[in-house]
């Protein structure tokens, strides 16, 4: 019925000669509350002139939870928790010192989008990285942001003293499970770095203090080639064991893929409980997307992303890096899978420091509501 | 996850070639085993063989080391005083690579060899169960030289399309869209397709089927040479009126006057259906739509039957729904995935089409083709991207990646702009800065 009407309309429309935008201003809204009649769950996204359409939203997680051949999506978690990384994995490769108030409003964006985690800053040495010498300042800005947690990366007792005093609650600490990783990046072994996270980790569960652990080059390592799963699994359970709440796997150069996530994630499932794991992907072979699949497939329910895919790969200079939220989130909207994530607003949060950086955004999902909006104005 | 404390500087890297390169990182997913050793012909020939993945990574030496040790990294630690341990592994791969082929037997897992043994059994347990349905071959069906190229604004010369095509051929892509018979009024850039057809007849290595719009262009596209063709109807009954300005039903009627035709010259016909998740008219298509149309071109003598996301809104969630209900009246060995990377969605869909039991995909090099309906926006998918993720998974595909990434970089040096592969990017970027250091 609501299709045979829909059909009169395009034929009528058709016959005045209308344009492909007077198609899209006269169908949003129409498309938009058919689909609602279908599936309640449906949360419908739109401007207040309704003109552009929110494809991400046309999700069929009714249907697929009733399909018995469904079996690939079928123990998909209903929830996935999203570690927004932008503001600090994403932001300390620029190059151009961001002002420390455009990351207060960075982070504030995020946070009314809906996320619930956003790394804010590092108190790593302002001496590599530059960009994050005001985490200070940071800290000190958002300590009335309610609504969402901020952990902070720290590389030692130093940077935690130094983050507690300045108001963080939460902190992260990362080892790599290449040595060679280790020891170019931190300038010490996988053993020396457990040892001084160690006492990290002591010192913050003194403190009640929540510490994730990020475990670096979980499949590929720029100068060792591929990493053994078996040594991932050794390094997350040290983190784990050693008292971290949460260890993030991060594929840092995105070599991975499905084929080598799941062995990773198979040994390390052994030896940490699925609900204290995340994943870290990078998109610098465009294979962020399915392999998070994969990961939710197998039942892992956090994922680290940045917006707008801020944060290029060191290791290829020009390649891309983090995957991007609002690519992420659109998938995940597309799953049915609860984030939480107003994918309206966390548009501009991207909008808005892409902005700031004159550059377009790195999450395709992004170019192409930006686009389909600029087009239905016309 | 950068450097934090010392970024790790290109000076620091050993200097590798793409190849290299590609060998490293292209995927993980096969390792040789013993047996394997000493085919490296094969992988050189760059035909009749699984991709060149990086199953080269080891060397014999490596697979040693690493054989049933449960943390082989603390050799390494031990080692690294003497400081030879992190330079050994890139001197081995460039002495090595000549010498393994990259043959994968099984789609045994990358590091299951690595693993310890206590984990082995639990492996195999849980990675069938994602990986069983996934075929063990697939087939790409190249589509830049036609849907890639089709929407330029530059008039791309015959000589570099047929170059094109001749590269991509030489990289082992079975199958290649090779032009369109539609009216040049509507697709000035494939104007010369009786051209194109002219220059690439001697080729014997791949398929290169032509778009025909109708029986004239079906006529027109078999005086030139052409020995396989595809159409394309519409699973959305407004994009069908504004994109071939007629009904569904009076396309599938063309079109079957084409098939008729094709029958008598035992021409093969592929068709294709557009808007299968979503429309930029309608919004969401029903995919009992999709299987109406699918069934009638499957029905009327297509042989294979590829299912496109036009504007590429389709997630998994929505893809698998739209996949059961065309699987229930065609085959799916008679099926192809379309997919457009618009919203950066289409290797998680070809991710769960495969794991359906699809087992072929349409890409386009480079990425070439955007996407019509949301300007800047991208469209094909990167066959290089495809590549890589299918060599991850042990699957084969009979493409040799180096070679593919040069077409990509031939063709987008032509254009004057950058790939629209990351992977081809990816893999560029590292060789370039890589020389630098020279």
């Amino acid at each position: 019925m609501i299709a045979a009407r829909r059909l009169d309309k395009i034929s009528r429309l058709m016959g005045s000669r209308a344009t492909p935008s007077a198609f899209l201003k006269a169908f949003n809204k129409e498309s938009l509350l058919w689909i609602e009649s279908l599936n309640p769950k449906v949360r419908l996204l739109g401007n207040d002139d309704g003109d552009a359409v929110r494809f991400s939203t046309y999700h069929y997680s009714s249907n697929c939870n009733h399909s018995p051949t469904n079996k690939v999506l079928r123990n998909l978690p209903a929830h996935v928790k999203i570690v927004e990384v932008g503001p600090r994995d994403g932001l300390q490769n620029e190059k151009e010192i961001v002002p420390t108030s455009t990351k207060v409003q960075l982070i504030k964006m995020l946070v009314s989008s809906g996320l619930t985690v956003v790394e804010a800053t590092s108190f790593v040495s302002p001496k590599w990285v530059p960009q994050l010498a005001d985490a200070k300042d940071v800290m000190d800005a958002i300590q009335n942001i309610q609504g969402a947690r901020f952990p902070v990366l720290i590389p030692n007792l130093k940077g935690f003293e130094a983050a507690v005093s300045a108001g963080a609650k939460e902190v992260a600490i990362f080892a790599s499970a290449s040595e060679s990783f280790s020891k170019s990046n931190i300038n010490c072994s996988i053993e020396d770095s457990l040892a001084r996270f160690r006492d990290v980790v002591s010192a913050a569960r003194e403190i009640s203090l929540p510490v994730r652990g990020y475990v670096s080059c979980v499949v590929g390592c720029p100068v060792e080639g591929i990493v053994p799963p078996s040594k991932v699994a050794y390094v997350a359970k040290q983190l784990f064991d050693m008292g971290c709440s949460e260890i993030s796997l991060g594929d840092t150069i995105g070599v991975g893929t499905p084929g080598t996530i799941i062995p990773m994630l198979e040994n390390v499932m052994n030896v940490v409980p699925i609900d204290n794991l995340a994943v870290h992907f990078h998109d610098t072979y465009g294979q962020a997307l399915s392999n998070i699949l994969t990961s939710l497939q197998m039942g892992i329910s956090t994922v680290d992303s940045s917006v707008s895919g801020l944060g290029g790969c060191p290791y290829a200079k020009g390649a891309s890096g983090n995957v991007a939220t609002e690519d992420v989130v659109y998938m995940l909207n597309g799953l049915g899978i609860e984030t939480n994530v107003d994918l309206e607003k966390l548009l501009l949060a991207g909008d808005f420091i892409c902005k700031h950086l004159r550059r377009p955004p790195s999450s395709k999902t992004a170019v192409a509501l930006s686009s389909k909006k600029a087009n239905s104005k016309l | 996850m950068s450097s934090l404390e010392e970024p790790l500087g290109f000076d620091k890297l050993p200097s590798m070639s793409t190849i290299d390169r590609i060998q490293r990182f292209s995927a993980g997913a096969c390792r040789p085993t013993v047996d394997d050793m000493g085919m490296g012909n094969c992988w050189i020939e760059g035909r009749g063989c699984s991709t060149s993945n990086s199953c080269d990574i080891f060397s014999s030496e490596d697979y040693e080391e690493y054989k049933g040790e449960a943390f082989p990294w603390r050799r390494h630690v031990r080692d690294a005083s003497e400081g030879e341990a992190f330079n050994r592994r890139p001197k081995s791969l460039s002495k090595n690579r000549m010498k393994f082929g990259h043959v994968c037997k099984s789609r045994n897992l990358p590091d299951q060899h690595y693993s310890s043994k206590c984990t082995e059994r639990g492996i195999r347990g849980i990675t069938n169960k994602f990986l069983n349905g996934i075929p063990k071959f697939v087939k790409i069906v190249e589509v830049g030289p036609r849907d890639g190229l089709q929407n330029e604004k530059n008039i791309v010369p015959t000589s570099v399309k047929v170059e094109l095509i001749r590269r991509l051929v030489s990289s082992g892509l079975p199958v290649v869209e090779a032009t369109s018979f539609v009216s040049p009024k509507w697709v000035p850039q494939l104007a010369d397709a009786k051209d194109v057809m002219k220059a690439v007849c001697d080729i014997e290595d791949a398929r290169l089927p032509v778009l025909t719009p109708n029986v004239k262009g079906f006529e027109a596209a078999v005086a030139a040479g052409a020995k396989e063709v595809a159409i394309f109807a519409s699973a959305s009954e407004s994009f069908s009126k504004s994109n071939i300005n007629c009904s569904i039903e009076e396309s599938l009627a063309r079109y079957r006057a084409v098939c008729l035709a094709a029958k008598e010259h035992s021409v093969p016909v592929r068709g294709y259906v557009s808007c299968v998740v979503g429309c930029p008219v309608e919004g969401a298509i029903p995919p009992s739509k999709v299987a109406y149309v699918a069934k009638e071109l499957y029905d009327m003598g297509c042989f294979e039957i590829s299912l496109g996301d036009t504007i590429g809104v389709g997630t998994p969630g929505a893809v698998i729904p739209m996949l059961e209900a065309v699987m229930a009246v065609v085959p799916a060995e008679k099926l192809a995935v379309h997919f457009h990377d618009t919203y950066g969605q289409s290797l998680p869909n070809i991710l769960i089409s495969l794991q359906m039991g699809i087992s072929t995909v349409d890409s386009s090099v480079a990425g070439l083709g955007g996407c019509p309906y949301a300007k800047g926006a991208s469209g094909n998918v990167a066959t290089e991207d495809v590549v890589y993720m299918l060599n991850g998974l042990g699957v084969k595909t009979n493409v040799d990646l180096a070679k593919l990434m040069l077409a990509g970089e031939f063709i987008s040096n032509h254009l004057g702009r950058q790939s629209g592969s990351k992977t081809a990017v990816a893999l560029c970027r590292v060789t370039a800065d890589a020389s630098k250091i020279r």
